[in-house]
Parts: C-alpha cells; structure tokens; sequence
C-alpha cells in the first residue's frame, strides 16, 4: 500500500474528495427540483479516481475529460459556486451558462474542459500536448475517459499517434465497469483495459480506482515516466460508479447486491478511516471536513440561484471571434424576435417556476422509457 | 504579378506564413516525404523540417482534433485532408469540437485552425473522391469557409485563414490546381505593406455586366466566366459574375447589389441541389431582393446522384458551360424552361 502524504496533503485530499461527493449529491437534488436541465452524469464512487490522479499534475500542467466532469473542475480548483451555476445554466457559470454539464472549462486553471462525444476529447488531449511539446515546455497531459471510450475509433488513432510522435500525454482509462448501461465484458473483447495500448506502442499501468493513495502513486509514476521519457503511457483506474450512468438511469442492467458490495469500498469512507487511524485527524475533524463541504455546497446553491440567466441577446455571442473590421454574414439571424430581450419567440425570456414539473416530467418519462431503450425525450446519453 | 498555378500558389502561402509566424505548423497525410498528394506542400518539409511539417498517420478525426487542441493551446496548425469525402471521417471533431468549442466554453478559448482539403470532379475517382460538398461545412456556425477559384485567391484567402482566430475549412477545388494565374508579388521581406491578403467576406465581381447575375460558387466561378463570354458573344447578353470566395461570412450585399442591378439571378455549383449552397442563396436572394427580381432565381446545380466514375456519366453529373448559358437566358425568358 501506498504511503500517506504529508498530513496538510492528506486533509486536502480527503477535503477534496468529500466536496466533490457533496457536491454531486446536491447537483442531484437540484436535477430532481428542475434546477438543472439536460443530463447529469455523477461521478459519485469515483472521487479517488479524480482526487488520485489530479494531485499528481503541476499547476502548470493539463487535464481534459468527459462529459462526467464536475469533479474534474472542482479538483482544478474552479470555486463550486460556477460549477454550480452552470449546471443552473446562469452567466456567472464556468462556461457562461453554454455548456452546461457536460461541458464545464476553466483555461486560467488549465482545465481543459469536458467533453459530450465519448473519446472526442483524446485527440484534442494530443493536441495539447503537441503544442506543449512544440513550445519546449516540460507541461503533462492528463486525459481521463471511461471504460466505453476505450471502443471508440479515436483511442487506437490518437495512442498510436501520440507513441509515433511521442506526446508528453497520459491517458487514463478510469474503467467504472459500464459503458452507460452496457458491461465491461459485453463491451469489449479485452477487458483487461491496460493493455488495450500495446499493440499501439503505449505502455499500461492500473491502479485501484477506489483507493486514492495508489491511484495517486500510479499516476504519479505515470506522469513523472511522461514527463522524462516524453511517451504516453496508459493508466487503468478500476473504479465503480455507485449512481447510474445519468440521472435517467433505471440501472436494470446491474444487481443492487452488487453496487451494495462495492459501496464497501467507498473511497472517502477508506481514506477517512485510514486518516484516523493513522492519526492524521480524529473524529470531529472527518465530521467538520464534511460540514464544510456541506457548507460550501449551500454556498454554491445559493450562488447559482441568485446569478442571472443570460440574456437573450447574447444568443450570438462568442460564435465566432470577430474584429472590428469583420465583413459579410457571419451568422443568419432568421428571427430577430427570437433574441429579442422581452421575449417574442418561443422559448425566449425568464424561466419561471413552472418549468420544474415540465423537467421532472421528463425524468420520470426517461425512467420509465429505460435509457437504453427508446424513443422518450431527453435519455440516453 | 507573377503568373503561377492554383498550386503553387497556395505553397507560396503556405510557405510566407511558415516564415512570418513560429506558431504555424503543417499536419496531414503525405504532406512530407512525398510532397502532398497534389504536391501543395512540395519542398516545405526540406525547407521547415518535421517539427513544422509532420506526415500522418491516416486517422483524419484525430488529425484534426490534434489541431483542435493544438490551436486551443497557442499554435496555428493547418491540416491537409487529401480529399473533401475524407473530411467525413473527421466530421466529428469539425463540427463538435473544433465549430462549437469557443462557444460552448463561454469564449474562453479560440480555435484558430485551418483545415484544407480538396474537392470537385473530372478526374474519373468515382463516389468516394469526387464531391462538392462545402454546403456542409457551410450549414455549421462556427465554422468559416472559403472557397477559392484562383490562384490570387487561393494565396490570398489561405494567408488570411491562417491568420483568423476562428476555425476555417479551406476548401481547394483538385481541378484547378494546375490552372495558372496572375498573383500579385511578394513584396520584399516577404510580408508587411504590399502582401496579398484576401479578406474574408468580400465577394469578387469577376465581370461586370447588367442583364443577369450569375453567381459560381468555387471551380463553377470559372465556368460562369466562360458562359459569360458565349452570353456575350453569340446572345448579346451582358451577364454580371460574382466568385463570393467565402461562404461564411457572405458577402451578401454584393450580390443583392447585383440583382437590384439585372433583376436577374442565376446561380451556379457543383454540389448537390438539395440543400445545397444554391439553395442557400436563393432562399437569402428571395427573402432580401424579391422586389427586385423579374424572374424567379434559376440554379444550375451537380446532378443529384452519387458520383459515377464512366467518364461520358461523370461529364453530365456536373454543370457546363452550356448549362449556365442556357439558365442565363431562361431567366431572361430569351428561351422556355430552365436549366
């Protein structure tokens, strides 16, 4: 087993963690009261996976995900407040209230974003380590993806260009045993995901995912072996996420004894109990980590609720970079009521709070509909 | 001027912006070693090196989602893609990452890539090589396309790309890349007062003339020219051409300008009828300029089938000389019917 870190480390870690966890939770809570619209995809479970692994980049270096990234904002530093009010879709969120869920950024942290296309984002991992690289800088690539991004065209394409090109990228597989609603072993032929990178020139690692002193010691190895050697290396986070694939995810293609057993190893619950064991904190300690993070997490609810919506005519914004000498039609606005700041399309203007039973509406018709199954609106991924 | 092909012309682009900007690098398949698959990028590799011109492997999505993220993080890559069919392989990181990532982060983060690709028929590739397809890339907000039919303006066009902050899909056209034309010097130090730039959204009126408007959207702007020389000669019909180079952003107002002057309009391409660039701008030529015009807007459009490779099918599934004469004088109700 993996040595402890210094005990200020160690309390962050654990902080860290329990916010996330916290956090998730609320986000949750919120979804069910119609705050949040779109997907919510948690990643309760799989804090170790992001706590382990972030802590071991330098501030300076990048880290990229998926479309399961609130965690991965938060342990960037990003103030839960934004994350928070993205998923509220106001003006103050992390991407302006644009993206939303899945699509959370923070450049001044170097939290390269989260991205809505399973495996869309390893490409662009390479990309940023190509210009790292170019640059001469020593900076580290961390790109995190699940088990099913693992099937997709742009794994083998991008390891093997980022082996050929030898990319300062590491890549890690954080494999929660489900691609969505589909098993690892009904997903892929080799289910033994550190070695997917083999044949493509990428050497693998694995650490246990619900453990955040081995992830971090793995991917710390990982990232120090990139750094130096300038070669991508393949980390395998085995992991478990104890909530569904969304927040419309009826689960009927796992057992709730088997969720029960791997909830036995919750990763906050075992580095908490290891931290007082160890004597790093006591009792009261754990209980004000975890206050606090309730604490922060109210703080961010109320941050979001009282942020503004965007306004309606900042529909056009950001669609392109423009200068002042810009010429021709850049967009075709076919309807000027539609962005018109009272409201005159369909759609347009303030929210009110009859949109919650419309959205728990569609969470029950997705419920009821099965993820994986047909024609309802908003499921699936 | 200097006269040069298509071709060369684009290299001499390629190459002024290497010099001028550190950040500029070339990616894509066969672009080094064997000089490019239609020799655009010929003797950059010996020139820059493989730090600034690296060959591919053939995975187009990744290729151009290395530039995504290459260009979100300080670079100015431009990616060769050896034909416009291939560019679907890469659809994904086109329209969902590289189009929509400035927007979707809050504009935080610019992409300013440049992605080049060759299109068009007449060289017997059959299905699979052959297409105009810029109406796609076109349809997608974000993204910027430029659609040069000279050299002039392959040069000019691809140097002001290179220079944009957002995310441009450079579309060549493969049989006109030994066409050669007039391209204004170089001017001495290789940028700076003097240079050739083409901006982006400013149509060119490649002949003036005040009976009907005759839009050519990429190759077709040659083809427009050429019927607009047997309108005049054998009709006595003074048609006006217009090359609108991009087609976002469009420039728009030259060709309603155009027909508020002839009152008539044709446009000409070679992709696909159905919601194609033709129909596009007759749409935005209706809802703008329908008091101007005598005559409903004629469009002279690629047949509507995939690309067959037998050489008499091939020269009927895409438009002539003779057909744009012949929508030019229907519009003109000099004859019955149109193209």
């Amino acid at each position: 087993m993996a040595a402890l870190p210094e005990p200020d480390l160690a309390r962050e870690w654990l902080s860290t963690m329990t916010l996330i966890r916290r956090f998730e939770e609320r986000a949750g809570e919120m979804y069910a009261r119609a705050k949040v619209g779109g997907f919510l995809h948690l990643s309760i479970g799989e804090e170790a996976t992001i706590v382990g692994s972030a802590r071991a980049l330098r501030e300076e270096d990048y880290l990229i995900s998926t479309y399961r990234s609130h965690g991965h904002a938060l342990v960037r530093g990003t103030p839960p407040e934004n994350v928070m009010a993205e998923l509220f879709g106001r003006v103050d969120g992390c991407s302006g209230g644009r993206g939303g869920s899945m699509h959370m950024f923070d450049l001044s942290r170097r939290f390269m974003g989260g991205y809505g296309i399973v495996g869309g984002n390893l490409p662009i991992a390479a990309g940023i380590a190509l210009a790292s690289d170019y640059g001469g800088s020593e900076d580290v690539t961390l790109c995190t993806f699940g088990d099913g991004a693992s099937n997709q065209g742009t794994f083998g394409e991008t390891l093997n260009l980022a082996a050929l090109w030898r990319l300062p990228v590491v890549f890690m597989v954080t494999n929660n045993q489900f691609g969505m609603g589909t098993a690892l072993r009904r997903h892929s032929a080799v289910t033994d995901l550190q070695r997917k990178g083999e044949s493509l020139g990428v050497p693998g690692m694995r650490c246990d995912g619900m453990d955040v002193l081995d992830t971090h010691a793995v991917v710390a190895e990982a990232v120090r072996r990139v750094r130096e050697d300038r070669r991508p290396v393949l980390v395998e986070a085995v992991t478990y996420r104890f909530r569904g694939h969304s927040m419309a995810d009826p689960e009927q293609y796992r057992s709730k004894e088997e969720v029960a057993r791997w909830r036995e190893r919750d990763p906050i619950s075992l580095f908490g109990r290891q931290l007082i064991e160890e004597g790093v904190i006591d009792e009261a300690e754990g209980a004000r980590i975890d206050e606090d993070a309730l604490a922060r997490v109210d703080a961010a609810v109320a941050f979001a609720e009282s942020s503004p919506f965007p306004a309606p005519e900042s529909l056009y914004d950001d669609v392109y970079v423009l200068d002042q000498e810009a010429r021709g039609w850049y967009s075709v606005r076919t309807s000027d009521e539609a962005a018109a700041p009272d409201g005159g399309g369909e759609g347009a203007g303030e929210p009110d709070g009859s949109g919650e039973d419309e959205i728990s509406e569609q969470l029950t018709e997705a419920l009821a509909a099965g993820e994986d199954g047909g024609e309802a609106p908003p499921q699936g991924v | 001027m200097a006269e040069m092909r298509y071709r060369e012309a684009l290299n001499s682009a390629l190459r002024e912006e290497l010099l001028r900007d550190e950040r500029v690098m070339l990616m894509g398949e066969d672009i080094g070693v064997f000089g490019g698959a239609f020799k655009v990028t010929d003797g950059l590799l010996e020139e820059f090196g493989e730090r600034r011109v690296r060959d591919t492997p053939i995975s187009e999505n990744t290729i151009v989602g290395v530039g995504v993220g290459a260009a979100m993080t300080g670079l100015r890559p431009v990616v060769e893609l050896m034909t416009i069919n291939f560019a679907l392989l890469a659809f994904d990181q086109i329209v969902n990452h590289a189009a929509h990532i400035h927007y979707m982060f809050g504009g935080q983060v610019k992409v300013p890539l440049v992605v080049r690709m060759p299109q068009g028929a007449g060289h017997q590739l059959g299905p699979t090589h052959s297409h105009c397809l810029e109406a796609l890339f076109a349809h997608v907000p974000g993204l910027l396309v430029a659609v040069p039919a000279t050299a002039a303006d392959a040069k000019g066009l691809l140097k002001t790309a290179i220079r944009d902050e957002n995310p441009v899909i450079f579309i060549e056209h493969e049989s006109l890349y030994g066409v050669r034309g007039e391209v204004p010097d170089t001017p001495p130090g290789g940028t700076g007062e003097g240079e050739h730039l083409v901006d982006f959204g400013l149509a060119r009126v490649a002949r003036e003339g005040s009976d009907v408007t005759i839009v050519g959207v990429s190759r077709m702007a040659i083809t427009a020219e050429r019927a607009a020389e047997t309108l005049a000669a054998e009709h006595g019909v003074q048609a006006e051409v217009i090359d609108p180079r991009t087609l976002r952003p469009l420039d728009l107002d030259t060709i309603l300008a155009s027909v508020a002057k002839t009152n008539h309009c044709v446009i000409v391409e070679e992709g696909w009828p159905h919601g194609g660039v033709g129909a596009n701008l007759a749409a935005l030529v209706a809802e703008q300029a329908f008091d101007e015009l005598d005559a409903p807007v004629q469009r002279v459009t690629g047949a509507d089938v995939p690309m067959p490779y037998s050489k008499p099918l091939e020269d009927i599934a895409y438009p002539h000389r003779p057909q744009v004469v012949h929508a030019a004088l229907a519009s003109l109700n000099r004859i019955r019917g149109g193209a």
